[in-house]
């Protein structure tokens, strides 16, 4: 077993959840969505990518682009978020909240492409 | 394309590094802010309120990098402060952990010659103009590195002293001379240099080394079997090897002095030529006294004083030995065993009665005691002086010695004729085999006309891209003398201040120093000697149409098409009329 293995599939595989828990439930919803998840899922996400960079093989690149993309809509919801909250005259309406959660919803699409390689990879080095 | 290289890796290198800090700066952020965002706080109306992560996060990213702001939006409860305490600690921890780590990185050594070589790379791969590869900046490597600049070509350094590669960013050339500070053994640091590269020229092998100086030639032969490679060579082994596989230049300082002196000894005046010729441009030579015929010393029987006393022996040179060692077995000459740095022994070798000393040991303060107690003993004394490194120059140069033998010069004159001039090496083959008078006759010539100074010697070929004029001109036809090539291209009625020492044909054997009224062809090859204004002028007009015509008819060609159109009908008008 491989240490540095566990930690780096547990931040992938974490990220992903976390994503998930965050996406699921009524779209435009605000009650079925909880900002903590949204803010640890960006957390986990970035931690993930800080792992993935310096790995020079094809497959950390790959796993680097899926880690930036699902980095930049994860942080894109957030803003949005902060900008409904803080700066828009009425608030955190529906149509805000439909627009973080289909962000968050491509970012979960990223995580699960990288879950997906993470599974590959480790099918590919049987020994 | 060349493969992926170990030392394209310094943004992975730095990336690998960076992980640690950055989730740990992540981490202390993330806490910070959450925890912010659960510490009750007091709001203007005094009723409880939560800092949002928007202004959690803003709040923390001033805090966490010092610039501080204050309590948004209203003033803190003291369970926020508590906590507030607890994030400013852990950011300072952060930053101090990142920074920590970035200055590490940059003191790396590893790091840094992964940077210098990297960027030493990307010099040598834009490079777009013909360049040499020195390997090697000794003594010999700096004179050659300032002579290739001075005549205008570019130069890549491996060299493995990192002192010297210093060196070579203080001094001030024209041209950048990129460097590596690396082992020129091994072929990839020779490839990262340019060996393979389509602007390389020429490898040079100059380090005090033979065997790294055979590891370059082989390595030159296989990668880069087109381009010549010139190596120094101090043992005849080395030669030996080296020539088995081709190696075009095999330059052995000792070997070449000794052939010089052997020269000296039986032709002087060929050797006044010679040593003109191939001086370092830019000095001025001294008409040297003849080596005298008589009775030599040879002090030091190493490397050096073997060659020439073998020299000297075949001269028929009556010769004493003085060395610290027994002599063999069965010496070819007089043996006196002692030092020679004393009077006793000098006096033993017959110093009152010799014509001439050669100091040749490896030590540059033996040989300059042994020449002043000589010069004690008999005034009238020849002195030969081996000079081994180039720190003592002033020492030797307040001796009043007749030739002074520097291993790296000599290597250094030698590299530059074969790479610059490379009909001179031919030249002064057919030099050595006409007779004495004849050089004498040259020589006198020619330091009248250009004076002791040392003359600039070029070779040109009569081709479409060096010559595309005179090339153009001889091949439609025209009869060109060399008389009436060398005339000024801005009057000429002058002279071109240059002479032609050899001309070189396909067909047809080489003429030294041909007449003035031999008629050029397409693709011989000249050698020509004059000061450096005549150089510019000789190739202006052997390429440039106008001063070409100017220089062979006296009129000026009209430019331009309009006026080309109207000079030529006005010339028909003219016929038929």
């Amino acid at each position: 077993m491989n240490l540095e293995k566990v930690i780096f599939g547990f931040f992938i595989v974490l990220a992903a959840t976390l994503n998930f828990g965050f996406f699921v439930g009524e779209v435009d919803n605000a009650q079925h969505h909880d900002i903590y998840e949204l803010f640890f899922a960006i957390v986990v996400s970035l931690i993930a990518t800080v792992l993935k960079l310096g790995d020079r093989t094809q497959i950390g690149a790959v796993h680097l682009s899926t880690s930036l993309v699902a980095d930049l809509q994860l942080i894109a919801a957030a803003m949005v978020w902060g900008y409904a909250a803080h700066i828009s005259p009425d608030g955190v309406t529906p149509e805000m909240v439909a627009r973080i959660v289909s962000l968050s919803g491509g970012a979960l699409f990223a995580n699960v492409v990288s879950v997906i390689i993470l599974i590959a990879e480790t099918i590919m080095q049987r020994r | 394309m060349m493969p992926l290289l170990r030392h394209q890796s310094v943004f992975f290198l730095i990336m690998r590094r960076m992980r640690p800090p950055f989730i740990l700066l992540i981490a202390i952020i993330a806490i910070s802010v959450m925890g912010l965002t659960l510490a009750p706080g007091v709001d203007e109306n005094g009723k409880t309120a939560y800092l949002s992560f928007f202004h959690a996060l803003y709040f923390i990213s001033y805090t966490a990098t010092t610039i501080g702001f204050g309590e948004i939006p209203y003033a803190f409860s003291d369970q926020q402060r508590l906590w507030v305490l607890v994030c400013i600690y852990l950011s300072v921890i952060g930053w101090a952990y990142t920074v920590g780590t970035v200055f590490a990185l940059l003191a790396d050594r590893n790091l840094q010659q992964a940077i210098r070589t990297q960027s030493f790379m990307r010099a040598v791969r834009n490079l777009r103009e013909p360049f040499y590869l020195v390997c090697g900046f000794g003594e010999t490597g700096r004179l050659i590195c300032d002579a290739l600049d001075r005549l205008g070509f570019r130069a890549v350094v491996i060299e493995q002293d990192e002192t010297k590669v210093g060196e070579i960013e203080l001094h001030g050339y024209h041209a950048d001379i990129p460097a590596l500070c690396a082992d020129a053994r091994n072929p990839e640091n020779l490839k990262f240099a340019g060996l393979t590269h389509r602007s390389c020229i020429g490898v040079i092998a100059l380090t005090n080394d033979d065997s790294a100086n055979l590891a370059i030639a082989i390595a030159a032969r296989l990668l880069a079997p087109k381009i010549p490679a010139l190596c120094r060579a101090e043992s005849a082994e080395t030669a030996a090897n080296m020539a088995s596989f081709g190696t075009r230049h095999i330059i052995n300082p000792f070997e070449k002095f000794s052939e010089y002196l052997a020269l000296a000894l039986h032709a002087p005046a060929a050797w006044h030529l010679l040593t003109w010729l191939t001086g370092v441009p830019g000095t001025t030579m001294e008409r040297q006294r003849d080596p005298p015929h008589g009775e030599w010393i040879l002090c030091g029987h190493g490397r050096f004083g073997r060659m020439l006393a073998h020299v000297l022996e075949r001269e028929g040179v009556p010769l004493t030995i003085i060395d610290r060692n027994a002599p063999p077995s069965a010496p070819s000459a007089r043996w006196v065993q002692g030092e020679g740095t004393g009077a006793p022994a000098l006096e033993a070798a017959g110093v009152r009665r010799a014509a001439g000393i050669v100091a040749a040991t490896a030590n540059d303060v033996d040989n300059l005691s042994t020449v002043v107690t000589a010069r004690e003993l008999n005034p009238r004394l020849f002195v030969i002086l081996r000079q081994n490194h180039f720190a003592n120059n002033s020492l030797f140069e307040a001796f009043d010695y007749d030739v002074n033998v520097v291993p790296s010069r000599i290597i250094a004159h030698e590299c530059l004729a074969i790479l610059t001039t490379p009909l001179l090496v031919p030249f002064l083959e057919d030099m050595k085999r006409h007779n004495e008078d004849w050089c004498d006759r040259l020589l006198g010539r020619l330091t009248d006309r250009f004076g002791w100074r040392v003359p600039t010697v070029w070779s040109e070929r009569i081709n479409l891209s060096r010559a595309p004029a005179l090339h153009r001109k001889l091949m439609k036809g025209a009869t060109i003398e060399l008389r009436a090539l060398l005339k000024s291209p801005s009057n000429r009625d002058d002279e071109l201040a240059c002479e032609i020492l050899l001309l070189r044909r396909d067909d047809d054997d080489h003429v030294l120093t041909p007449e003035g009224d031999t008629e050029l062809r397409p693709g011989d090859e000249l050698l020509l000697v004059g000061t450096a204004e005549a150089q510019r002028e000789f190739s202006l007009l052997i390429s440039n149409d106008h001063a070409l015509v100017y220089v062979l008819t006296g009129t000026d060609l009209p430019g331009g098409w309009i006026w080309e159109r109207l000079s030529r009908n006005r010339a028909a008008r003219r016929e038929t009329a």
